[in-house]
């Protein structure tokens, strides 16, 4: 009882100091010990020389309440410390960041903590101190319970086509206003591009309008797309079809090439990209909004134990921030369950697929730069969606991938192995003689479209490129709406931070865009397959030749992937072949192939929400389907001492493809990031 | 006292390496290139010499083309005060990297100056010990065990693995020191610590600068993937092992 007493003596004084409210100095006093020490060390008597701060009166003390707290607090102790004749920092260097902060504290008027959370005042309100002290160039870094913290306008996670669309197009409409915004992009990868895998044929359609000279400008975009070959294959056969591609106009690249490219691009403009550093949080304030994300310890070894390198995360906070973390993006997963996005628009469960690709060099005689080959059927099931492609590169390299969707009912079904299966075709054999793999990799790819697009906005940010999952299933094509996603959201963010709208802009230019028009047309060829093959074969064509996607329903998904499993005593295990070593491979050799590697001494980033459970449940009831549809044998069941079966977890292995995250039954496992720099080291996939 | 540190930069240690097709190097294109590990643990042991109150300054040399300034900036944001990078446009083998690191020593005059004990992508180990014979400098080499330098900074003792097991040298400044796996652990670039580095000074020097000959008296002919290696084979009898040792192996 006394010592509230005495907080609440202390917490009267404090506020007529300060002309604070005094329940705000109470919960400060009492809550944070950090402050009552602050407070105690501030000499209060000295007058405030330094030029151009405003006095208290000025401020108006009885105004006060209406300000964040934090930033009365902050003003005062700046004032405070650069008015102290003791005052060390005086003739530094730091002097030139307490002037600008004071100014930026004491003139604007910083948004008030606003209840409806998408309040175009929030961001109104912030205009005129961010223009100033973004002028002076200012990042603020405080430092704060051991995490620095450092300051941005915008923070983007993910430095792939849709997170570096964004930065570029930011910084281009800020030379386009003349004014400047802060740009941090933060990726997980070792270097820029070094997580990105993609078929890809390209269709320039958003570089056209981002960087319109890329032509000029060296872009690794050089092998226009010749021929669109559609085959149906049986075991032995390759069935020409009439192929329901054009892909006129398109390109055969690498995307990690291209996205590399970008990065280049992205640099020059000042933005700044810090490969090698997950982001592992989401950062939160008192009115749950998002303001930016903290990434991951280093040094804690595999006990949890601090090991001598450990460094702690910083916090990395934005006015906007992005989330651009490619499909099934761990953070954004988060998002979107914290803020019911999905539930917001009515919009159905994302499903998806696992693509596996290798990049081969192949024999110069069987080489056509330009050819596109996709394939049906074998070694696929009717009843599972999938398909191959082999795409011409230059340089005598051939990109070849399986794509098998995720809701599959065969829990015995191993993607990886059908893919071997598939090199073996006589009509792929033929291409593949003589050639070795240069890469191997696999992630999965969004395949619900239209129907599970979630509202795309939260307080504090927004979702962008596969993340929300704007992939254009037919096309087999995301990598031109994920671009676009990412400009549109930047010129929504442009415009909160700049000209006080609101994010909620960039949900009304998405479903004004080409990227909804395209994926509203393209709505229906996906679900269809949900009745067979055969069904969905007609259902594509009829779309593609008639309709066009001008029929008045939507088809609905099936169940989400993960539901869609079979016990394993109702399927028939399948059997493969064993690998020749010269068309097909063993894992651990396709592994080596995708430069993958994490330090070995640390937790595994693949977190059990249950540990009892594979035992309990997948292996038994499943057949450990985990074992299977890894593509990098992260998930083995061993023998323990007792002769039982203990799932062993490789996260070394890891190809961050996220397919456990999706396809395990039960959803127990729960895909976290790693310490950056880990992972694929991808760079003609 | 100035601790000059050597690093290069090589081809990741997780990638998978090929030879071009002209079998005159391996492919390098495209590849994720890093700092040396050695080297990193080289400049590791530097910062801690530096922050032990016996160094004042660190500088990170690099030799190679404009990517190596990449490398430099990891080596600042792990603590370097500067860079200095020596632009070349062919990879030298070990005595012109020496020669130049010399010239470089008489320019700067460290009283240590720390490498690598080799690269992972020659397996040379032959720089420290050449750059240690050109300037007449004592040297430690395989350095295992954190090195301890006298108060008066005149001599260092060094713990060395040899083949027989750990040597211990006292070595008198200045020496050439080169680091083995097991001396520490090198530290994480942080976040603040790679924005700090962007405004560390790296300069830019030539060859010419130097005065350094980069004549090779030695030519790489050809590099070629090793042979692939046979399974082996179980044999059921003694006999049988002396017949295939005789007539399929031709050692006996």
């Amino acid at each position: 009882m006394k010592k509230m007493e005495e907080v609440e003596e202390k917490a009267t004084k404090l506020a007529d100091r300060l002309g604070l409210r005094k329940d705000y100095a109470t919960v400060l006093l009492a809550e944070n010990s950090w402050f009552s020490d602050m407070i105690a060390a501030i000499p209060w008597h000295c007058p405030p020389p330094v030029p151009g701060i405003y006095s208290l009166h000025q401020l108006g003390c009885p105004s006060d309440h209406h300000r964040p707290l934090s930033f009365t607090i902050m003003h005062r102790f700046l004032l405070k410390l650069s008015s102290s004749s003791t005052n060390p920092l005086r003739n530094s260097k730091f002097q030139r960041l307490i002037l600008p902060s004071l100014n930026l504290f004491a003139s604007g008027s910083p948004p008030p903590p606003s209840a409806n959370p998408y309040s175009a005042d929030s961001f109104r309100k912030s205009r005129a101190f961010s223009s100033k002290s973004r002028a002076l160039g200012v990042r603020c870094i405080s430092s704060e319970a051991g995490r620095e913290a450092i300051e941005y306008d915008v923070v983007i996670i993910g430095a792939g086509p849709a997170g570096l669309s964004a930065a570029i197009r930011l910084k281009q409409l800020c030379q386009e206003k003349n004014t400047d915004l802060s740009v941090c992009v933060v990726e997980k990868g070792a270097e820029v591009g070094g997580h990105v895998i993609s078929g890809n044929v390209f269709e320039p359609l958003a570089l056209d309008e981002l960087l319109p000279h890329w032509r000029q400008e060296q872009a690794p975009i050089e092998v226009a797309a010749s021929s669109d070959k559609f085959w149906f294959l049986t075991k032995d056969r390759a069935i020409p079809l009439p192929s329901p591609f054009d892909n006129k106009g398109n390109y055969i690249i690498s995307l990690s090439q291209l996205v590399r490219w970008l990065g280049g691009k992205a640099e020059e403009l000042g933005i700044e990209i810090y490969p090698g550093f997950s982001a592992s949080e989401v950062l939160y304030n008192a009115s749950d909004e998002v303001v930016g994300i903290a990434t991951k310890d280093m040094g804690i070894s595999k006990d949890g134990s601090k090991k001598e390198t450990f460094q702690p995360g910083v916090d990395i906070k934005g006015r906007v921030t992005l989330f651009a973390e490619g499909c099934r993006g761990s953070l954004s997963e988060k998002i979107i369950k914290k803020y019911k996005l999905r539930e917001e628009v009515n919009a159905q469960h994302q499903t998806y697929a696992l693509g596996i690709k290798e990049v081969w060099e192949i024999d110069e005689s069987k080489h056509n730069p330009g050819e596109v080959i996709h394939a049906l059927g074998w070694p696929l099931d009717p009843k599972t969606y999938g398909g191959s492609f082999l795409y011409h590169m230059n340089d005598r390299q051939v990109a070849l991938g399986l794509v098998v969707a995720l809701n599959y009912k065969n829990p015995f079904l191993n993607p990886y192995e059908e893919f071997q299966k598939l090199k073996h075709h006589p009509a792929i054999k033929r291409i593949l003689e003589g050639g070795t793999v240069l890469q191997y990799g696999a992630r999965t790819l969004n395949e619900g479209g239209f129907q599970s697009i979630p509202y795309p906005v939260f307080p504090g940010g927004a979702i962008i490129g596969c993340s929300a999952g704007f992939l254009n299933v037919p096309k087999i094509k995301g990598t031109h709406t994920a671009m676009k996603s990412g400009m549109l959201a930047a010129e929504a963010a442009f415009g909160a931070l700049h000209e006080g709208s609101n994010m909620n802009t960039y949900w009304d230019s998405l479903r004004g865009s080409w990227v909804w028009k395209e994926l509203y047309a393209a709505r229906n060829y996906r679900p269809a397959f949900e009745y067979g093959l055969i069904p969905g074969l007609a259902v594509s064509a009829m779309e593609h030749y008639v309709l066009k996607g001008k029929v008045p329903f939507t088809l609905k998904h099936g169940k989400a992937d993960h539901e869609a499993t079979d016990l394993a005593r109702k399927c028939k295990p399948i059997e493969y072949p064993k690998p020749d070593g010269v068309l097909s491979f063993d894992v651990p050799t396709s592994l080596y192939r995708s430069n993958t590697n994490h330090d070995h001494d640390q937790p595994s980033h693949l977190r059990l929400k249950d540990p009892k459970i594979p035992e309990k449940v997948n292996l038994p009831e499943y057949g450990a389907p985990e074992s299977r549809y890894c593509p990098a044998r992260v998930y083995e069941y061993v023998e323990d001492e007792e002769g039982k079966p203990k799932l062993q977890i490789n996260a070394q292995n890891c190809l961050h493809c996220k397919a456990c995250d999706i396809k395990d039954p039960k959803q127990n496992i729960e895909w976290t990031v790693p310490e950056g720099g880990g992972g694929p080291a991808y760079s003609v996939m | 006292m100035k601790i000059l540190v050597a690093v290069k930069r090589v081809v990741d240690y997780a990638v998978k390496i090929r030879v071009k097709p002209d079998k005159t190097g391996v492919d390098t294109q495209n590849v994720k290139m890093s700092m040396n590990p050695f080297c990193e643990i080289a400049l590791e042991e530097a910062l801690r010499i530096k922050e032990a109150g016996f160094a004042k300054e660190v500088v990170a040399v690099s030799i190679g083309p404009p990517q190596c300034v990449d490398t430099l900036r990891t080596g600042l944001a792990m603590g370097a005060d500067r860079g200095i990078h020596v632009e070349a446009n062919s990879s030298f083998l070990p005595l012109t990297i020496a020669k130049i690191l010399k010239s470089l020593a008489d320019v700067e005059n460290p009283g240590l100056i720390f490498l690598g004990k080799q690269a992972i992508d020659d397996d040379c180990n032959q720089t420290g010990q050449m750059v240690a014979a050109l300037l007449g400098w004592p040297q430690a080499t395989f350095a295992s065990k954190v090195v301890v330098l006298d108060k008066d900074k005149q001599f260092a003792t060094v713990d060395r693995e040899v083949d027989g097991g750990l040597e211990t040298l006292s070595v008198d400044l200045p020496a050439v020191i080169t680091t083995d796996l097991r001396l520490n652990q090198p530290r994480y670039a942080t976040l603040p610590n790679i924005m700090k580095a962007k405004s560390k000074p790296i300069k830019k020097m030539t060859l010419e600068d130097l005065k350094v000959d980069i004549k090779s008296d030695i030519e790489i002919v050809e590099v070629t993937e090793p042979p692939k290696r046979k399974s082996g084979v179980i044999v059921s009898s003694v006999d049988e092992l002396i017949d295939k040792l005789k007539n399929e192996a031709h050692v006996v």
